[in-house]
């Protein structure tokens, strides 16, 4: 058995689980971008409100998402949440996919309220007389939010976004425990078929390391050609 | 006592210390004034390496501070240094800010250094804030713990880098009149500041910088009754106007 | 419920112990701790490195850094579990494996820790103390660090959270902390799943929260009382 053997890599039956790994993590991450920023977008205005209820409610979500570990969540998703749902839509569930489905809510809320975060911080950088002109020149609340505060506060937030993007890539692997076949599963299953481990793994290093330090990249870019402007 | 031969620095393309080339005596008090931006900073930071230089030489006791084999901390260990925004340590209270390098450089004894720190504290009037921690204690008080942290090595030399500028105007003369009395015990100072009244009374010389170079250098009476180089002459009379 | 708690408390709290090794939430947070602890001390060199003059020092540590830090916590276990025993030919435990990347994991976080608390620092301190003729080391040791430190307190102690919440990642190699032996009860009970999994989720809530908490009550009062320096 060779050191390494790149050829299993290139074409084969592994070569396609570990391909089908890597298509599911990117699928996760990007249908979970999708749901969780605008989650995070609501959270962070109601955490941001001049009202109090709706305040107290956003900092609870944060809270109690925030402090419990992904996988745990993923569990309660797969393994306790089905046991809620009436009959009819637990059959559902069961025949599409559970498993993306239950890694799709978990991911989208851990990282929603993640970047509910940053997008608050990025609020807070938003001088409030900022919103002071905008109401001194009669827009209401929401249009005054809309149109002045979020988007200096989202271009503000896109430094730590990206990070976040590159923190739910890398949580997709989590998603394991509860047997979605991204690439941990697949690069799992390998190793248990073909005892390849170094092949699996180096394939899923570099995998995680491209789009991490390609996401990365485009942060740095981003903040080059983008730079926060300030009111002076 | 300190020679500088032919100093010479550059920031990038900046010349910022044109051919500097003077001598400060044992006992001597000098001052050094100027616009800002004429790199008396720069100077005095020079003379105990906190800045590096390009050209020349700077002979401090006999020795060329830069020479090879040259122990930069046993240098700076005998150059007091007076900073204009106080530095003091915050973790630190008074008593220990001027306790530090004397223990940790095995100068004294613990008990010795308590001693010696107390007693300075007390020439500058600070011995009932012994205990204070920085944070407790005015700018005024910050910096005259400064001057006694930095008199707690025992150094040959002290240099103060515009110790006043960062003070509110009432706190300025305690912290003067601390130096004055250090110029009393024949302490050899470089200051730069920019109080005029503190230079006509007890400088020995005044150097006038303007852009890198020491553009004229007089004792006080000469300086302020007759300068000559019409830089000179120009920043005392805007002084006068203020 | 009740029953439920009645009957399993003491096997979430510690595993098996002591008919088998510690387990559960006891195992959890003495795993957490511990590779705090031990991170510290690396933690600190590769922060003072990271903040190095000299390239040849503060690039290959920055480089690790960035490379730790794109590579999600489960692969580096895997790479650990399954691969350094076929190399170095010692079967490593999965408590031994898990501490060992919970270490790795840390000191990197923590040398980011450092090296910022460092730089934020203003300059005249260290500027002061080496005109004092203290040497860069003596420097360091006593007058940045005591301050650095003070200042990240609360950096750190979120930095615990992030490994307690890290420490569940043991369940995929069959580490049996608290995560790993609520899935075991419920396999066990099997109707109640649903109590099972928020009794987990709350017991984080309540570990995870408290220590943010405190961390940020701290934070608070390093503002109120300035240990900083103006």
């Amino acid at each position: 058995m060779a050191l390494f053997d790149p050829t299993i890599l290139q074409s084969g039956q592994y070569h396609d689980w570990l391909l089908q790994g890597l298509t599911l993590s990117v699928q996760l991450t990007v249908i979970s971008f999708a749901f969780a920023l605008p989650f995070g977008a609501l959270v962070a205005v109601m955490r941001t409100s001049t009202s109090k209820p709706l305040r107290a409610a956003g900092a609870t979500l944060v809270e109690s998402i925030r402090n419990v570990p992904l996988l745990a969540h993923l569990l309660f998703w797969y393994f306790a949440f089905p046991e809620l749902l009436p009959e009819s839509m637990r059959e559902i569930l069961y025949e599409n996919n559970p498993e993306v489905i239950c890694a799709v809510i978990a991911l989208t809320l851990y990282s929603g309220v993640h970047m509910a975060e940053d997008i608050r911080s990025g609020i807070r950088a938003v001088p409030a007389t900022q919103l002071e002109a905008a109401r001194s020149l009669g827009l209401g609340r929401v249009a005054a939010v809309r149109l002045v505060l979020l988007p200096q506060a989202l271009r503000a937030s896109v430094p730590p976004l990206l990070s976040q993007t590159v923190n739910l890539w890398k949580d997709t692997s989590v998603a394991t425990v509860i047997g979605a076949a991204e690439m941990m599963y697949q690069a799992a299953r390998v190793e248990t078929a073909s005892f390849r481990s170094l092949e699996a793994f180096t394939f899923a290093t570099l995998a995680y390391l491209t789009v991490s330090l390609l996401i990365s990249g485009a942060a740095h870019l981003y903040q080059r050609r983008y730079p926060v402007r300030t009111a002076g | 006592m300190i020679v500088l031969d032919n100093v010479n620095k550059y920031y990038g393309d900046y010349h910022a210390l044109v051919g500097i080339t003077e001598r400060v005596e044992k006992n001597d008090v000098l001052v050094v004034c100027g616009p800002s931006g004429s790199g008396k900073s720069t100077l005095i930071r020079t003379l105990n390496r906190l800045e590096a230089i390009d050209g020349g030489r700077i002979v401090i006791d006999g020795r060329d501070i830069h020479a090879k084999g040259v122990d930069v901390n046993a240098l700076r260990a005998g150059i007091g240094f007076v900073f204009q925004q106080f530095n003091l340590f915050p973790h630190l209270t008074a008593l220990e800010n001027c306790m530090l390098a004397p223990v940790r450089l095995k100068r004294a004894s613990k008990g010795e250094a308590r001693e010696q720190a107390m007693a300075l504290l007390d020439q500058v009037g600070l011995a009932h804030k012994a205990d204070a921690y920085p944070n407790a204690l005015s700018g005024g008080q910050q910096q005259r713990v400064a001057i006694a942290r930095a008199l707690a090595m025992r150094p040959a030399i002290m240099l103060f880098d515009e110790p006043t500028s960062a003070l509110d105007p009432e706190m300025v003369g305690e912290v003067l009149q601390v130096m004055r009395a250090l110029v009393r015990q024949g302490m050899t100072m470089v200051c730069v500041t920019h109080e005029m009244g503190f230079a006509r009374d007890v400088a020995d010389r005044i150097w006038f910088m303007a852009e890198g170079a020491i553009l004229e250098k007089a004792t006080p009476g000469e300086f302020f009754a007759n300068p000559q180089h019409p830089r000179a002459i120009q920043f005392l009379a805007d002084r006068n106007r203020h | 419920m009740l029953e439920l708690i009645d009957t399993y408390w003491l096997y979430f709290l510690v595993g098996q112990y002591p008919e088998g090794p510690l387990g559960g939430l006891a195992l959890t947070i003495l795993l957490s701790g511990a590779a705090l602890v031990l991170a510290m001390p690396l933690g600190l060199m590769l922060g003072i490195a990271r903040v190095s003059t000299h390239r040849a020092i503060g690039l290959p540590v920055g480089a690790l850094v960035q490379l730790v830090r794109a590579v999600p916590l489960l692969l580096v276990l895997f790479w650990v579990y399954f691969f350094l025993p076929a190399v170095t030919g010692i079967k490593t435990s999965q408590t031994a494996t898990m501490l060992i990347v919970l270490v790795v994991f840390d000191s990197v976080y923590l040398a980011e820790i450092v090296a910022a608390g460092i730089r934020a620092l203003p300059k005249g301190q260290l500027e002061s103390a080496r005109s004092l003729g203290l040497g860069y080391g003596q420097a360091l040791r006593h007058v940045v660090l005591p301050q650095t430190l003070r200042h990240g307190l609360p950096s750190i102690v979120n930095q615990l959270v992030s490994t307690i919440k890290a420490t569940s990642l043991g369940y995929i190699i069959g580490l049996s902390e608290v995560s790993f032996v609520a899935s075991q009860i419920n396999t066990l009970v099997f109707t109640q799943a649903v109590e099972v999994y928020l009794i987990l989720a709350l017991t984080y809530f309540v570990l995870c929260f408290g220590l943010s908490r405190l961390a940020f009550l701290l934070e608070r009062r390093l503002q109120r009382r300035p240990v900083a320096a103006t």
